[in-house]
């Protein structure tokens, strides 16, 4: 046998183990027994998921799930799909199980990888009683038949078998607060580092899209071109715990000026929280090493 | 001597290209004041926000006199024609400038969201010194129409 043949057969057979070893893994078929979804907190859990600010569509109504929103990157354009109770286009057909390995392992229904624009790396970290309650919530929810639109994205990203790879670098169950020694803390933590998935515009990306943690909450570029999402680590952030949670209930900053761009829709969601839940972010924010910014 | 003159044109050369990669980012006299012009005025939106808003977040005690002040102020500025600000090629994000290109895309929505404002700062003066409650009910569609306004038309900061 010559050396090219067996190099072939090695390189075969390590992309077949590389393929296996990250091939998409759904929740266990048991991972949801016991547990029964809590509407009233499911729409809680919603406000706080931000689901509305990427699957409503721009001129649609506030609660119809209808997808087509456009979301462009360095990799493409991503479309969100439309995850409304319609049996045919939305989500209504799918199981508790399904929906709940699409949210928590970012597997899809047809047991493909979902493409990370869908935050399933902060939601994976959400307790599995909020997910239920969260899709227990998503079935009041109108229809819409809207059908999807396929992502546009550019060659090699277009090919869902790199997402595993991806996935085996980046899906992290680590919190990157670890110490969190009140409960408030480790409320606000849940908050910004899951169910909100802050981080995912507020952290500037490395080369493959991985969140650069040793820059946590430094600010990055913004993903739709213009300006800058900022920095809101304690070292730029000088607000204080009030003032940040005010300006997560009424959009205003302390100087009267009001949240615009993308922010205004996550105040729409922040708003919908409660008191406590408000100032556990602004707690949250105020813990986190203070990372300055970037010399331009 | 040769080496000299190659010397002098190619600085020179290089010079020209430089300030005409730097003039390209940055704006005539009269762009520049029609941006100046237009911070400033949203700059008089929020001196006159301010003690309304503290007002209604019970930060300082209400006071119809300054309340009132600062709606009819409000009023003022919104009613005032704000045509002449947005000149062509004063969008995107450089030279601190955050106005975003919708505004020139989109300019009937952009102009929607100015009456709004105006009617609500109207609404709003109307009623600023006629006590807390009936302020803070008539500054609820004021602050919805500032975030439905930065929400579509202007950028982060760069």
């Amino acid at each position: 046998m010559g050396a090219f043949r067996s190099f072939s057969l090695l390189a075969i057979a390590g992309l077949a183990v590389g393929w296996f070893a990250t091939r998409p893994q759904p929740l266990p078929d048991d991972a949801l027994i016991g547990l029964t979804g809590d509407p009233a907190n499911g729409a809680l859990v919603f406000a706080a998921a931000g689901c509305a600010s990427c699957h409503v569509a721009t001129d649609g109504p506030a609660n119809l799930l209808s997808g087509g929103k456009r979301f462009v990157s360095d990799f493409g354009s991503f479309i969100a799909p439309n995850i409304s109770s319609d049996a045919e286009h939305g989500i209504g057909s799918w199981t508790d199980l399904e929906l709940a390995s699409a949210i928590k392992a970012g597997v899809g229904r047809d047991g493909r990888h979902l493409y990370p624009a869908f935050p399933y790396t902060a939601y994976s970290k959400a307790s599995t009683q909020d997910i239920v309650d969260l899709i227990a919530y998503l079935r009041t929810l109108p229809a819409s038949d809207r059908p999807d639109v396929p992502h546009a994205l550019d060659f090699p990203f277009n090919q869902r078998i790199t997402l595993g790879p991806w996935k085996a670098l980046f899906l992290r169950s680590d919190w990157i607060l670890a110490d969190v020694p009140t409960p408030q803390l480790e409320r606000g933590r849940y908050l910004v580092e899951s169910l909100g998935h802050c981080t995912e515009c507020h952290t500037p990306r490395n080369a493959l899209g991985g969140l650069q943690t040793a820059r946590w909450m430094a600010g990055a570029p913004n993903p739709s071109g213009e300006g800058r999402i900022p920095n809101i680590t304690p070292a730029v952030l000088k607000w204080s715990e009030g003032e940040i949670a005010e300006y997560l209930k009424s959009g205003f900053t302390p100087d009267f000026d009001s949240a615009g761009g993308t922010m205004a829709a996550v105040v729409r969601n922040t708003a919908k929280l409660s008191d406590a839940d408000r100032a556990a972010i602004a707690a949250y924010l105020k813990a986190i090493p203070a990372v300055a910014n970037e010399e331009p | 001597m040769h080496f000299k003159t190659l010397t002098v044109v190619a600085t020179a050369g290089a010079f020209i290209v430089a300030s005409a990669a730097f003039a390209g980012g940055h704006l005539t006299e009269d762009q520049q004041r029609a941006v100046d012009a237009r911070q400033s005025h949203m700059g008089l939106y929020g001196f006159n926000l301010g003690p309304l808003g503290a007002m209604a977040q019970d930060k300082i005690p209400y006071d119809a006199e300054v309340a009132a002040a600062a709606a009819a102020n409000l009023a003022a500025l919104a009613n005032m024609s704000h045509d002449a600000y947005w000149v062509e090629g004063t969008d995107g994000s450089g030279d601190g400038i955050r106005a975003k290109t919708e505004i020139w895309t989109d300019m009937d929505g952009f102009k929607a969201e100015d009456m709004k404002l105006a009617a609500a700062t109207t609404a709003l003066a109307a009623v600023a010194g006629d006590g807390l409650d009936a302020m803070r009910a008539a500054f609820g569609p004021v602050w919805q129409s500032c975030g439905s306004c930065h929400e579509a038309y202007r950028a982060p900061r760069s």
